[in-house]
């Protein structure tokens, strides 16, 4: 192939040197942020896929057993993500503002809700657990153990990018207007969010 | 055009820098894909030999070389799942894709460096979870169909688990690719320059990335079923053995393009380099990637045919696999085409590529039986499956794979290998692949089942010319492998552009800088200008 | 031709025999016009000299839209002639004689609409129509007759149904298709296709077998009695040489004094051995499992008495 050799001028000097510009790692980043909560809904696709299928298979079953999942702990933890998802994007938000502080208080809040969440879901299986039932009791449970287990470790990984994101934030690093990460940490907390969404409704409200 | 070949002084080749950490903490795609090569040819030659013993098995109807029935299952599992998931699966993706996306569309590394080392020791945490399994391994076959790998004593657990954590290796080297060829193309590298390697990498990722996650979920849920007791695919508990047919195939029919599509690049850039002709209908041949890969994910339902599938999903099934021949017999007339008024060297690489037309052609073609309903019924799960799938994945994938090797090998190493061993290594492996394979068909359509241990008299006489051709097959390998391997220990120093490709990989010094372009290349041409006036 | 395709005794098999014939004139067609320009433009345009003139080609609509089309007008009669076909396979005439096959790691069961019962031999009437109704007790087999054209799962979850028509007498190998544990490649069954005459004398006979099936029933019984040991399946529990397997050896048990599980000694004479075919759990031998299938309605008095006749033998 013809080729020639590009002049060292500014046109091009995003593309030398050692690392990329700046634009272009936000960009690829954000595009690779995209791909991947792709493969995530994806996953969560398979379990949905099944969930279908079993639920046309046996209403009954799904009906009967929703009935002792804990409402009230579900429509709670709903919002508590609700509100961490809003917490999240005023903490990308005022990272795009270089407002050290504010991040840092937002991107606390969104763990904290995080964690809440985490705990009130530790006394729901645990209460399950108290009245053995387990995953093994029917396909529902099976379901509903594997559904949102699956979304509770994503809940953890999220919050270990958070704290990541913290990190970074008290480095000062947004400030210094490099604040990808948090833009595509918030794009993976917004999943989990998202996912959870799905699934309260799929679990508690049927019938 | 090998005027940027000269080296300058401050020229340092990526292999420059020894020592264990400058290897297993580096960022450099080159080095990456060269990890990756080493890993998958040994699972490849570690595969190879579970072949040959199983062959040696079936050189008598009864049981004589393994001493029960479950060692032989265990020895088609290994073969099977080291064959599929860790050698072809993730092997010219991962591998070639590593080293030369970057190098084709004139990039200093791939878009997530990092992330491409992390994918690597995803990739190899998954093979060690596997080396365990081998000490207990399990017998279910690399499908692992319920309910029998949930019933199974055998540890199946393990096995599946390593397949699972390769799934995030994929998925995130596909994300990578897809992202580098989006955003790091040099100037003057639009899309319809690109060298076809990169247009079948690309197509590859988006299967990856699309088909990873399904099976990924369909082990974990194996996984589960079998240590929580759970009930998915049980029909005692109300589960159906069938639905897990259906997530493994949603994913590991798209992931047999996986494996070949990356293939088709590899001839695409081949051909035209020795045959010094523009490829015949470049659109063609970019586009049908994409038609193959997107139909990969409607057909999955064709190894279903006589589970008791409806005759609706049935004709709908078999009508879009006829559809799926199409675009490859596009693509095996337009490299036929190219050779057309050519001038054409019989590099080892190709003779692999020539070797490789022919062959798909055979695996193609008798995927056309297996796509006629009634036909398939009577050949499902005989030795003309193995039959075709083998054409397929070796005569296809795997020549593609050694003809990678041939003919990239100067630019990976600054050295060359002895090309009268490589061409007699060639006729090896062509001769012993068709020995041992061909007559499979025959004896597919007689009816003889596959997996079987042990078989009715009246197969033998195929099964010893079968299991006498993966003898000249395992020596050709042999002594391919021997002869790559002396090379680099060779002072041979090949010239920086031996087969004046027109390719930007090969306008570098070899091996390329650990930075690959001092200055990133404007491009003005396509990759196949051969002969251009 | 004849060597690689199977002996086709079945009324569907010649339909799968005729599309497989269209599709492998066509593939060797394709393939040998591929390979000769293969090899043709391989030789004409090797490569004399370093500066060798190539052509710029870089495509050609015409032969382009030609070698789409044709294939895919080829590959859609291909389809449809299969799928003709396919359709056949999938409906049994009405009146189809049934018969429920049961399979479990690692045989098959018959279970006639007379009642009768057969372990791997499965018997049929020629130029009847039969249809299977097929269920698993475990995990998943797949019922196949090469010399039929015929395959179907049969699966734990719920029955699938295969039909056919024979249409010559013989014996047809059945296998098992889909990988189902160890004995996998040992989960082997026979047809038996009879004729009109033959079928009628084995529904109305207490004797199980046509002649010259089950065992032979003009050998001397001893001999017969051997054949039904390994055919029935009597070998996988009972060995002849002594050593201990899931049930009680033959070698030396007639005559012998058996300990049983209530405490009380027999004989194993004729009729205890008849008495423990027929309802192997009445008076079970200490130590053992009662997992023995009954054979009352699968082995005849005839055949019985082949078998005591044949333990005798082996002292």
């Amino acid at each position: 192939m013809s080729t020639t050799t590009a002049d060292h001028t500014e046109d091009h000097a995003h593309a030398h040197g050692h690392g990329l510009g700046e634009a272009v790692t936000h960009d690829a980043a954000k595009f690779g942020m995209w791909l991947f909560l792709g493969t995530e809904i994806l996953l969560f696709g398979g379990l949905f896929a099944a969930y279908a299928l079993f639920r046309a298979k046996y209403p009954d079953l799904f009906v009967e057993y929703h009935k002792n999942l804990d409402l009230e702990k579900g429509v709670f933890n709903t919002f508590v993500l609700l509100f961490s998802s809003f917490t999240m994007a005023l903490a990308v938000l005022f990272a795009q503002r270089k407002k050290q502080l504010y991040t840092t208080i937002f991107l606390a809040i969104t763990f904290v809700c995080g964690a809440i969440f985490a705990i009130v879901k530790y006394f729901e299986y645990a209460h399950k657990f108290e009245d053995h039932i387990y995953p093994s009791k029917n396909i529902f449970y099976a379901l509903y153990y594997m559904t949102t287990g699956l979304h509770m470790i994503h809940v953890f990984i999220g919050m270990i990018i958070i704290l990541a994101l913290l990190g970074m934030n008290m480095k000062g690093k947004f400030v210094k207007g490099r604040y990808t990460p948090v833009e595509v940490g918030g794009l993976y907390w917004h999943l989990v969010d998202l996912i959870w969404i799905y699934l309260f409704p799929l679990m508690y409200l049927i019938g | 055009m090998a005027n940027g070949i000269a080296a300058d002084s401050t020229y340092e080749s990526y292999l420059a820098k020894k020592g264990f950490t400058a290897w297993a903490l580096t960022t450099d795609h080159k080095r990456i894909g060269i990890m990756y090569l080493i890993t998958i040819s040994f699972f490849f030659l570690l595969a190879g030999v579970t072949a040959l013993l199983m062959r040696y098995e079936l050189l008598t109807p009864e049981l004589d070389f393994f001493s029960t029935t479950t060692q032989y299952n265990v020895a088609f599992t290994l073969h099977g799942s080291l064959m599929v998931f860790f050698f072809i699966v993730p092997g010219i993706a991962a591998s070639l894709g590593n080293f030369l996306i970057p190098l084709m569309i004139g990039a200093r590394d791939v878009a997530f460096p990092r992330l491409n080392l992390l994918s690597y020791w995803v990739y190899l945490v998954g093979t060690v979870i596997l080396m365990t399994a081998l000490a207990q391994p399990a017998d279910t076959g690399w499908t692992f169909y319920t309910p029998y790998s949930v019933e199974t004593g055998t540890n199946v657990i393990l096995i599946t688990l390593g397949v699972f954590v390769l799934g995030f290796s994929s998925i995130l080297t596909g994300m990578n690719f897809i992202v580098t060829v989006h955003k790091l193309r040099a100037p003057g590298m639009t899309w319809n320059r690109l060298p076809l390697f990169i247009w079948a990498s690309y197509a590859t990722a988006i299967l990856q990335l699309l088909a990873t996650p399904v099976v990924g979920i369909t082990l974990l849920l194996l996984i589960m079923e079998k240590s929580l007791d759970i009930g998915f695919f049980d029909p005692a508990k109300g589960g159906d053995p069938i639905l897990f047919q259906n997530f493994f195939w949603f994913y590991s029919h798209p992931a047999v393009y996986i494996m070949v599509i990356p293939a088709f690049g590899i001839i695409s850039e081949i051909i035209p380099v020795f045959a010094r002709k523009p490829i015949f209908g470049y659109r063609a041949i970019a586009y049908s990637s994409f038609a193959i890969a997107i139909i990969s994910f409607f057909v999955w339902l064709h190894h279903m045919f006589v589970s008791g599938i409806s005759e609706t999903a049935a004709a709908i099934f078999s009508f879009l696999t006829m559809l799926v021949a199409i675009p490859t017999a596009i693509k095996v007339f337009n490299w036929l085409a190219t050779l057309y008024k050519g001038s054409i060297e019989f590099h080892s690489s190709m003779l692999y590529a020539l070797s490789f037309i022919f062959l798909f052609t055979i695996g193609g073609l008798t995927g056309v039986f297996l796509g006629a309903l009634a036909v398939d019924v009577h050949l499902h799960d005989t030795y003309f499956v193995v039959a075709h799938m083998h054409y397929v994945m070796i005569g296809g994938t795997v020549m593609g794979f050694f003809g990678a090797l041939h003919f990239w090998y100067p630019k990976w190493f600054g050295k060359t290998f002895n090309e009268l061993t490589a061409k007699a290594s060639w006729f090896l492996v062509f001769v012993g692949f068709n020995v041992t394979f061909f007559p499979q068909f025959f004896m597919g359509y007689q009816g003889m089942p596959r997996r079987y241990a042990t078989y009715p008299e009246q197969f033998q006489s195929a099964h010893v010319l079968s299991t006498y051709g993966s003898w000249i097959l395992g020596l050709g390998i042999f002594i391919m492998t021997v002869n790559l391997i002396a090379g680099i220990f060779s002072r041979k120093v090949p010239e920086g552009n031996p087969y004046k490709s027109l390719s930007l990989e090969w306008q570098m010094p070899s091996p390329p800088p650990h930075n690959n372009f001092e200055d990133i290349p404007i491009v003005t041409d396509w990759t196949y200008a051969y002969g251009k006036k | 031709m004849t060597s690689w395709i199977p002996e086709s005794a079945s009324n569907l098999a010649s339909n799968v025999d005729n599309i497989t014939l269209f599709v492998t004139v066509l593939s060797v067609f394709f393939c040998v016009l591929i390979s000769f320009f293969l090899i043709y433009y391989s030789i004409k345009y090797r490569r004399k000299s370093e500066n060798q003139e190539t052509a710029y080609i870089t495509g050609n609509e015409l032969i382009e839209i030609i070698w789409t089309v044709i294939p895919s007008i080829l590959l859609m009669v291909i389809f449809a002639w299969g799928y003709i076909a396919f359709r056949e396979l999938k409906h049994p005439p009405a009146d189809a004689l049934e018969i429920n096959v049961i399979a479990k790691q690692w045989l098959w069961q018959f279970e006639y609409f007379n009642g009768k019962k057969s372990i791997n031999e499965m018997y049929v009437q020629k130029g009847r129509p039969v249809r299977l109704i097929m269920r698993s007790d475990d995990v998943i087999h797949s019922f196949f007759v090469p010399q039929f054209r015929v395959k179907q799962d049969v699966l734990p979850v719920n029955y699938s149904q295969l039909w056919f028509t024979p249409t010559k007498t013989g014996t047809y190998d059945i296998y098992c298709t889909e990988y189902c544990g160890a004995g996998h490649s040992k989960m082997l069954g026979k047809v038996n296709v009879l004729s009109p005459e033959a079928y009628a004398r084995w529904e109305r006979a207490d004797e199980f077998g046509g002649d010259a099936v089950a065992g032979g029933s003009d050998l001397p019984p001893a001999e017969r009695g051997e054949n039904l040991y390994s055919q029935r399946g009597c070998n996988a529990c009972h060995s002849l040489d002594g050593a201990d397997g899931v049930g009680p050896t033959f070698k030396g048990l007639f005559g012998r004094e058996e300990k049983l599980v209530d405490g009380s000694v027999v004989i194993a004479d004729e009729n205890y051995i008849k008495e423990s075919i027929y309802v192997p759990q009445a008076k079970m031998v200490a130590g053992y499992a009662p997992v023995m299938p009954a054979f009352k309605g699968i082995l005849s008095d005839d055949e019985v008495t082949a078998i005591i006749e044949f333990l005798k033998t082996q002292k």
